[in-house]
């Protein structure tokens, strides 16, 4: 991972009518990123999308993208990004195509016809290129919000809430589409979602925020793994099994579930100690692994 | 700024409801013709009846230039309404649709994108009041044909035919500047609100309670009225007077480029600062 600063947010503040939106803030994302924004409903996410893309102004603090602060290169800054703000609004009396053409154009780049049909077809709008936007189901607006936002080929995309209101299918198909753009097109990606699933399949960096100030920032895997997690261990004899964790002293919170499962709170770090544990134990392990631990970890620290 | 300008074009009249101000004036003024076709002359004869007792009329008095100024004047109170559709929409409307974040978070400077949608609204203004010029004045001495002008305004006046067009370019330049008055008024409500129905009734109430305390010729609005702009957008009338008063006419202009300077300054400065929520 190459270690270029694309979005260097530094002691953000934004009130609304004596409201603290967002209180201090300050964020460090790198080239290449898939950089996870988390937080509750009203933490300030969507207001700090704003503040990035300078459609709102913050109150104090300094944002510097691509090494160059907003405030003044708010224009050489846009050139190069892409952005999907909350639910996407496009020109609903217009085509698929004519969307993209024209915010192709606002972007300041000559945007050719085939660049357009290829990003139709990395989205899977291809075939209703020429559909009028106020006949798309939502999944299909949210697909053609992603394809405006990179139409112009921009290094980072911003997206808030990109999975916002799609089915399972619609959350799967965006999760590879965005993966894919990271990955095959080297897109660095600032995501905010509320879906915790996506982002520890996607991401590699997050900053989790609540009440408009910073919880934790740091590598997903690195934060999960130094943090506890609930862990689901099915075993042949459950309560032998509570017996024998309980008196490992770093074991905690132990309780069987209704399957007869063994739940309890535990750091990854521990998990093959356990299973050795409970196998020297004469107990045969059929499954051990952490449950929603992204999602336990988001309600632990906000 | 002239991409900026054909997209915000584009925008305009990429919509279905951008005509209906057209349809409006097309139905309205076809309605008109049919009646001056069917009983014009009865109507001129009337208004005519005290002169053709001391004076001979000669000539086709009901003529193309005739229902041109009538239609001025029956469609003058309309177009405010027409106009601030375009202008009163065009910035609220996009924040309501959430297109205006879309488009802010390319890099468009928002003196561009402001200037240039206000470019786009006068446009339509221009076109709208073009239509009017174009149907009432050409259409009508297509059908009617031409002649003198009789008109009542403050006297009664008859111009000969050879003097009539260049009045009627005045008038109907001078309706373009105060369509575009009440143009940068809907543009100005446009960026104070995020839906596009406030800025249509903001500014028509503001142009009909202006109109009423013009006409009211009562003296404790004396001072009042010479303050209200809408004092001076019905200037247009002062080209089919007996004379011409260009004094007051070159003020009206003042006024009104004045009133649409401060008015579009605001517009500029507010949009700057504005936090975009919707």
């Amino acid at each position: 991972m190459e270690t270029t600063v694309f979005i260097e947010a530094q002691g953000l503040v934004k009130n609304y009518k004596g409201i603290q939106a967002v209180y201090g803030l300050s964020f460090t994302v790198f080239k290449g990123d898939i950089f996870g924004f988390l937080g509750p409903n009203g933490a300030g996410k969507s207001t700090t999308i704003r503040m990035i893309l300078s459609l709102i102004r913050q109150d104090e603090g300094d944002i510097n993208i691509f090494g160059l602060p907003l405030s003044r290169n708010r224009k050489r800054i846009l050139s190069g990004i892409g952005a999907l703000v909350e639910e996407p609004r496009l020109f609903e009396y217009m085509s698929a195509y004519g969307n993209l053409e024209l915010l192709g154009r606002l972007s300041g780049k000559k945007i050719s016809h085939s660049r357009i049909m290829d990003v139709l077809a990395l989205t899977g709008l291809e075939e209703r290129w020429n559909s009028p936007v106020r006949s798309f189901s939502h999944g299909m607006k949210q697909r053609l919000g992603i394809a405006q936002a990179i139409v112009h080929d921009p290094e980072l995309l911003i997206l808030d809430e990109p999975a916002n209101g799609l089915d399972p299918k619609g959350m799967k198909d965006m999760r590879e589409i965005i993966v894919r753009l990271n990955r095959e097109f080297g897109k660095t990606i600032f995501i905010s979602s509320h879906i915790l699933k996506d982002i520890e399949l996607m991401a590699n960096r997050m900053l989790i925020i609540d009440h408009g100030a910073k919880v934790v920032e740091g590598n997903v895997q690195e934060l999960l793994n130094a943090a506890e997690s609930n862990l689901r261990i099915t075993v042949s004899e459950p309560e032998r099994a509570v017996a024998v964790l309980k008196e490992k002293p770093e074991t905690m919170d132990l309780m069987i579930d209704h399957e007869g499962n063994i739940v309890m709170k535990a750091n990854r770090e521990l998990v093959p100690d356990i299973n050795k544990l409970l196998v020297d134990n004469g107990l045969k392990v059929y499954s051990l692994m952490p449950v929603n631990s992204l999602e336990q970890y988001f309600l632990d620290k906000t | 700024m002239v991409k900026l300008i054909l997209i915000e074009l584009k925008k305009v009249f990429g919509r279905k409801r951008s005509y209906i101000g057209f349809l409006v004036i097309f139905v309205l003024v076809s309605i008109l013709q049919a009646a001056m076709w069917v009983e014009g002359q009865t109507f001129i004869d009337m208004f005519t009846q005290n002169l053709q007792d001391t004076f001979v009329l000669e000539g086709n008095l009901m003529n193309g230039y005739f229902i041109s100024f009538m239609l001025m004047n029956s469609l003058w109170v309309l177009l405010p309404f027409l106009v601030t559709f375009v202008a009163g929409d065009s910035i609220a409307g996009e924040a309501h649709a959430g297109t205006l974040r879309l488009i802010l978070t390319r890099p468009v400077s928002r003196v561009s994108l402001i200037t240039a949608k206000y470019i786009a609204s006068v446009t339509y203004t221009f076109l709208i009041v073009l239509f009017l010029m174009i149907l009432s004045l050409g259409i009508s001495s297509l059908v009617f044909g031409t002649g003198d002008l009789i008109v009542f305004s403050k006297t009664l006046n008859i111009f000969p035919e050879k003097e009539v067009l260049p009045k009627f370019l005045g008038a109907f330049g001078f309706a373009f500047l105060g369509m575009t008055l009440v143009t940068t008024l809907a543009f100005f409500f446009s960026v104070l609100t995020n839906n596009s129905i406030g800025p249509i009734v903001s500014t028509m109430a503001i142009v009909l309670s202006f109109t009423i305390i013009t006409n009211l010729n009562l003296e404790a609005f004396h001072v009042i009225r010479k303050l209200l702009f809408t004092s001076y957008i019905n200037s247009w009338t002062l080209f089919f007077d007996y004379t011409i008063d260009w004094r007051q006419i070159y003020l009206s202009i003042f006024v009104s480029l004045m009133h649409i300077a401060v008015l579009f300054a605001a517009t500029l400065w507010i949009f700057k600062r504005k936090d975009i929520l919707s």
